[in-house]
């Protein structure tokens, strides 16, 4: 077992692995502009200029205007940083979550406890993620705040697994057995032993998990259940082009491809690391 | 099916042309299809309030004693002459004679008689009651005259007359109007495919002028993406109420299609909550509807079809007063009186139902009112959480709507309507309207509610909903205003 801190070898074997850094490129770029967006967008991206309503892409508004006149590219600006924060929000409430219960079901192996707790995983899995977020959503009305809530939830099952799956096999490892004839406590060695263990596989899974989280922040903002106007959102940028099409294409193309870019660069990176923490596919390098 | 025999008989009649040295003038097309967005429920128009029914129903397959013209005009139909008694009481229908229903009986006396009655009863599901509540009763002269005693003049009686809800059904058949609708119109029922379209053919034994058309068909496509394939595929010839402005400019600059811009009888309001603090607060409403642009709002919205409005009355209307100066744009005066009010940090829930007019409309009135300092709170509803939410529960402070009905300015009488007005100068001004019969006075009547109303700045009155419609250029006689809810097809034709 290695662990996963960033030594030298590490870093060149990331860099030396094309789908990694093309992944951390194209990530970066979109929390590199969610961040600007915070002290800078080029216009006000809720300020309406209805005479400059659906300009295609000049030097002035780099992505063109939308039918009420609003500059895309501030709104793809601030639309990231929606995107990105629901997403991280929404993963890090899987993780918290699930990660501990599924530590604790695989320390309790066996026990009515874990039955419980992977019975209510598999309840939560059999419903289709999305579908529950729009129940979730429907039942708590619309919103970021709700839609991280229903993101977040979908989340917790799929880290609880990983975990249990994970940290099963190790605690039949020495190193472990060592540790429990050490007289340490399940809790510790699950936190102390276990957990570090098992963080690779929960980064590489956070990220591909995080690039559906954004999947799903833009459907529920396209079908009006995520962030709500004047916030600017991908989906719902999506959902207003969807009758100018034919007028304006560019109101569709641009948060379309913001999407596809950010998805693409987390799934590309979740690759590369799931890749680069591999310890069978490193002895080859 | 039927294509093969169709297209052999012309190819035969073709070469018996050429056999004969003659060219055969291209024949005249006989059918249109009609694009609808929603899809009737039933067929009676006696029977409910869906507009989509009279959409198809109303002058093409019923007929009432009087009708709507294009111009909204009280034309006779089934009565061809009518004579009023000096008191207002007492209404006389001279009837038109030969006239047929669809299933070959015979239209008289008695069957008006039987349409009123049935309406104005008790077990009556009749939507709109309120047309026939004034009559005291109806009677047979001989079978050509009806008499129609009121209870009180009612000086638009002739015009509730003209309404879908009021047209004559037949006692053999009214009960089975709903799935198989049996008029006097010049069209009848051939098919109804659900979820799909309703054709109507050409009735032979029509007793009126003879329409130019064989058959009718309304296609209904609610998806306006799909409406607008349809439509340049030319799978539909005119899409009368199309619902997205957006695709109009395109019909525009294509020569094959019409665009046809009519108006409607859609006041769009802001519609506030007038018992709810703050907006109980005159200031605070007045304060709001000077925060509106209305024209950004026509042109962002609308892509610039809609007119202005300042009160809550159709401006084709001859009676309707222009007071849009009244509330114009001005976020300093808007800015001031909320000082005034003395209020800050005012944050208003904005509730939104799905038709593009509210959702983009209700963005365009967000960015406006953050202008002057009034934040809000926008959700997106669906219908059927609109009328739970907002038009039972009265649980907003802003919303925005279209209310179409023709003449509806009644409403604001209602304390328990939605926006909870119900001011009592504003009932007597109504209860006197109902009054009076006299033209001019009814017209200075209507003007002092519109008046009121605007004073009290009781709603946030946007845009006369334009009726934008589409249609191919050859097919004329589409109306351009909808002065009720209808696709009236009797004078429509193709032209060569």
């Amino acid at each position: 077992m290695t662990t996963a801190s960033p030594d030298r070898s590490f870093l060149r074997a990331a860099l030396g692995h094309p789908a990694f850094v093309i992944g951390l490129v194209l990530s970066a770029l979109f929390i590199a502009l969610a961040l600007v967006s915070f002290v800078w967008t080029p216009f006000d991206p809720t300020k309406l200029s209805i005479a400059n309503k659906l300009k295609t892409p000049t030097f002035e508004h780099w992505f063109g205007t939308d039918h009420f006149g609003r500059d895309m590219f501030s709104m793809i600006m601030v639309g990231a940083r929606v995107s990105i924060a629901v997403a991280f929000v929404a993963v890090g409430i899987g993780m918290l979550i699930g990660v501990p219960l599924g530590l604790y079901a695989a320390a309790r192996r066996g026990s009515l406890v874990d039955e419980i707790i992977m019975r209510g995983n598999d309840l939560a899995f059999a419903f289709p993620s999305l579908l529950l977020a729009i129940m979730i959503t429907a039942v708590f009305g619309p919103g970021a705040v709700n839609a991280i809530i229903a993101i977040g939830i979908f989340n917790v099952p799929v880290f609880a697994r990983l975990a249990r799956g994970a940290a099963l096999s190790l605690w039949t490892r020495d190193f472990v057995l060592a540790a429990r004839v050490a007289g340490k406590t399940k809790a510790r060695i699950s936190a102390e032993h276990i957990l570090p263990n098992i963080a690779n596989l929960l980064i590489v899974q956070g990220t591909i998990q995080f690039s559906l989280a954004i999947l799903a922040e833009a459907a529920l903002a396209y079908v009006g259940l995520g962030a709500q106007p004047p916030l600017p959102s991908w989906g719902r940028m999506l959902a207003d082009a969807q009758t100018l099409i034919s007028l304006a294409p560019h109101m569709a193309l641009f948060p379309g491809f913001a999407i596809i870019i950010t998805v693409l660069g987390l799934n590309l990176m979740g690759d590369g690391l799931r890749d680069l923490f591999d310890p069978k596919l490193r002895r080859g390098r | 099916m039927t294509k093969t025999p169709i297209a052999a008989a012309a190819v035969s009649l073709l070469a018996l042309g050429l056999a004969l040295g003659v060219t055969p003038a291209t024949a005249a097309k006989m059918d249109a299809t009609i694009g609808m967005q929603l899809e009737p429920p039933n067929l009676d128009p006696t029977g409910g309030a869906a507009a989509a029914i009279d959409e198809v129903v109303y002058a093409n397959v019923f007929e009432g004693l009087t009708r709507f013209g294009a111009d909204g005009a009280i034309l006779p139909a089934l009565a061809k002459s009518w004579e009023i008694s000096d008191d207002g009481l007492t209404y006389t229908f001279m009837l038109n004679e030969g006239v047929k229903f669809h299933d070959g009986t015979d239209f008289d006396a008695e069957d008006v008689k039987f349409s009123l009655d049935r309406a104005r009863a008790d077990e009556s599901t009749n939507a709109q009651k309120a047309l026939f509540a004034d009559i005291a009763s109806v009677d047979v002269v001989d079978p050509a005259t009806v008499k129609v005693t009121l209870s009180k003049p009612n000086g638009s009686f002739l015009f509730n007359m003209a309404w879908g809800d009021a047209v004559i059904v037949a006692p053999e058949s009214a009960d089975g109007n709903a799935a198989k609708p049996v008029g006097t119109g010049p069209f009848s029922l051939t098919e109804w495919v659900k979820g799909d379209r309703v054709e109507l053919g050409r009735y032979d034994g029509y007793w009126g002028n003879p329409v130019k058309l064989d058959k009718v068909t309304f296609k209904f496509i609610s998806d306006p993406t799909a409406a607008f394939a349809a439509m340049m595929a030319g799978d539909i010839d005119a899409y009368p109420t199309f619902p997205a402005p957006e695709n109009l400019v395109q019909f525009e600059s294509d020569p094959r299609f019409e665009v046809i811009i009519g108006s409607s009888e859609g006041e769009t309001i802001l519609a506030m909550n007038n018992k709810q603090a703050p907006l109980d607060n005159i200031k605070i409403r007045q304060a709001v509807v000077h925060a509106i642009d209305r024209q950004a709002i026509i042109d962002g919205a609308m892509f610039g079809y809609g007119t202005p409005i300042g009160t809550h009355f159709a401006p084709h209307n001859p009676a309707y007063v222009d007071l849009t100066a009244q509330s114009a744009y001005d976020p300093e005066k808007s800015k001031a009186l909320l000082a005034e009010a003395g209020v800050s940090d005012l944050t208003l829930s904005l509730k939104l139902p799905p038709p593009s007019y509210a959702r983009r409309g209700g963005e365009i009135i967000a960015a406006q009112l953050r202008e002057v300092g009034i934040e809000t709170d926008i959700t997106n509803v669906e219908w059927a959480q609109w009328l739970d939410d907002v038009f039972k529960a009265k649980n907003f402070d802003l919303t925005i709507v279209s209310h179409t009905e023709p003449m509806d300015i009644g409403i604001y009488g209602r304390e328990d309507y939605y926006f909870q007005y119900g001011d009592a100068d504003f009932k007597a001004i109504m209860a006197d309207l109902d009054k009076a019969t006299d033209p001019a006075k009814r017209t200075e009547l209507m003007q002092a509610a519109q008046k009121k109303i605007a004073d009290d700045y009781v709603n946030g009155y946007l845009f006369q909903l334009a009726r934008t419609g589409v249609a191919n250029a050859k097919l004329k006689g589409i109306w351009p205003n909808s002065p009720t809810q209808a696709n009236d097809m009797t004078g429509v034709y193709w032209e060569d």
